[in-house]
């Protein structure tokens, strides 16, 4: 299944389209593509080849939602064949509309559901304390929207009191939240204690610099905002 | 005087002990109980896990501690360990494919003068949804000590189910036992439930059967003591909803023709009642008069 092709950003449009059929639209849909592809491309230290390494950065992609980004950048960066995509959602196909762990080496966690990923996280990082591993960071993927779901702000909070270093989470905000956040979703997250950092979706240094900022003693949100645009 | 150990008491020991002798195990509480670990937690930093009043947060937390290699034991009442963050369950350590062990105390009403809200006669049917989970019932605290530490060994989803309500004395063994023969038929009592059949068959000649494990259920074991009586009649004392096992006693009978009568919380009302354990058992009809109704009732229709 995995293979060692890593293919760069400008062949995302081409590998999205085998799932979406349409290239022209599929990068200025996928609100996520640029912060998947900061992360993998530069941020995470996650192969192929180390899937399996205890020592490994972990990736949780909590919005399962329109997954297509993340086998696009999967498939670049050697984790699935590209060939794969094609036949996605198909009773054959290890990639369906939700990402299934089980089924595809390199997704830590299956989601679909809301308000699973940055909970589960906090278990990750504390896990990772216990058993002694200093290097490994979390990075958690949530939309605006998706944080609507109460289980967020259970997981929100208790991390800013242990002061969960190791965890990052990245707020996709494409305003879709029905009842909003008066304030910020930064708020949310400062009040509890995190390092916040706001900056634009498809900047990929801003993104990078906000990624690798060091935020000692606490957890860190970055949220990356595509307002104006969709 | 003795004082006697509640099977609360003894998961806080037994898994206490099991956190100083078994690096992987890690304790994951939402203020329920959390006080009764507060000395190991000191002990062991970062091995006790207390996310506050969080119940969607302590399952999850415990799918993330697994996703690290640990053995997350898990904890608070039944109410809001099991029905509180059911999706939690199904997806985050199901779905995921991780395991943890999940104890809850107060059976199914426990706490009866609580009212409602603190009651879950529904949880074993609830766990029943999904599939790969082991459901144990112990019926002593004796029981529970090494069903606990038999569930923390391995890495399956395991739900231990905890009660004020305890048996006399332990059985011994495993799976679905005979312990005491009769004729015309077998009464299978399921963890609490032992003591109070046995007195409410006292004078009847019936096979009374016992299990602490009721997910997987040793469909063998109840098959030969079926068998092993004149009449394939078969009655089911569960000291949660009346029925959840009824199907897997069909299934274990399957080409014995054969009739049964489930005994458990009704399905049919909610009391709105506070009171006693003992006065819900009798409302439900699990108390000695209930039980001993219930089974001359069914044994006298099959003549």
């Amino acid at each position: 299944m995995t293979t060692t092709t890593v293919l760069g950003y400008a062949r995302l449009p081409g590998l999205m389209a085998r799932m979406t059929g349409d290239e022209k639209h599929a990068m200025a849909a996928a609100s996520t593509v640029d912060v998947l592809w900061v992360l993998y491309d530069r941020v995470l230290n996650v192969r192929p080849d180390n899937v399996d390494d205890p020592d490994r950065d972990r990736f949780l992609l909590s919005k399962g939602h329109g997954p297509a980004a993340y086998y696009a950048v999967l498939a670049a960066k050697g984790f699935l064949d590209p060939g794969s995509l094609g036949g996605w959602r198909g009773r054959d196909s290890p990639l369906g509309g939700h990402p299934d762990r089980l089924l595809v080496p390199g997704v830590e966690i299956s989601s679909g559901s809301l308000g699973h990923g940055l909970p589960i996280a906090i278990g990750v990082a504390l896990g990772l304390g216990v058993r002694g591993r200093r290097s490994p960071r979390v990075f958690v993927l949530v939309g605006d929207g998706e944080l609507d779901e109460g289980s967020n702000h259970e997981a929100i909070a208790l991390a800013g009191r242990l002061g969960l270093e190791r965890l990052n989470v990245v707020v996709v905000d494409n305003t879709s939240s029905t009842h909003g956040w008066p304030g910020g979703i930064a708020e949310r997250f400062r009040v509890e204690g995190w390092a916040t950092r706001t900056v634009g979706a498809r900047d990929h240094d801003a993104l990078y610099s906000a990624f690798t900022a060091p935020h000692p003693g606490r957890p860190a949100v970055v949220v990356a905002r595509l307002e104006g645009e969709l | 005087m003795e004082t006697v150990l509640t099977s609360r008491d003894v998961f806080a020991e037994t898994t206490i002990e099991l956190l100083d002798t078994d690096p992987r195990v890690v304790v994951v509480l939402a203020d329920i109980s959390a006080s009764m670990f507060d000395v190991a937690a000191a002990r062991h930093p970062g091995r006790v896990v207390n996310v506050g009043i969080r119940e969607q947060l302590l399952i999850s937390t415990a799918s993330g501690l697994a996703m690290t290699g640990l053995r997350p034991v898990v904890h608070t009442f039944g109410s809001f360990l099991v029905e509180r963050p059911f999706e939690q369950i199904k997806l985050d350590l199901g779905h995921q494919d991780v395991g943890a062990v999940l104890v809850s105390y107060g059976g199914s009403y426990d706490m009866s003068g609580g009212g409602r809200t603190h009651q879950s006669p529904g949880d074993v049917a609830l766990i029943d949804t999904l599939p790969g989970w082991t459901v144990h019932v112990p019926g002593h605290p004796d029981e529970a000590d090494l069903l606990l530490r038999a569930a923390v060994r391995g890495d399956d989803r395991v739900y231990v189910r905890l009660s004020g309500q305890s048996n006399a004395q332990p059985v011994a063994g495993e799976g679905v036992r005979v312990v005491r023969p009769g004729r015309r038929g077998v009464v299978l009592a399921v963890g609490p439930m032992l003591d109070r059949v046995l007195a409410a068959t006292a004078a009847m000649d019936v096979a009374v059967a016992y299990t602490s494990t009721v997910r997987p259920l040793d469909g063998n074991g109840l098959r030969s003591a079926v068998l092993a009586a004149d009449r394939a009649d078969v009655v089911v004392v569960e000291p949660y909803l009346a029925g959840t096992s009824a199907y897997l006693v069909n299934a274990a009978l399957d080409d014995i023709p054969h009739r049964l009568r489930s005994v458990g919380v009704s399905r049919e009302f909610e009391l709105h009642m506070y009171g006693t354990p003992e006065d819900h058992d009798a409302a439900h009809g699990l108390d000695v008069p209930g039980i001993a109704g219930a089974i001359r009732s069914f044994m006298e229709g099959g003549d």
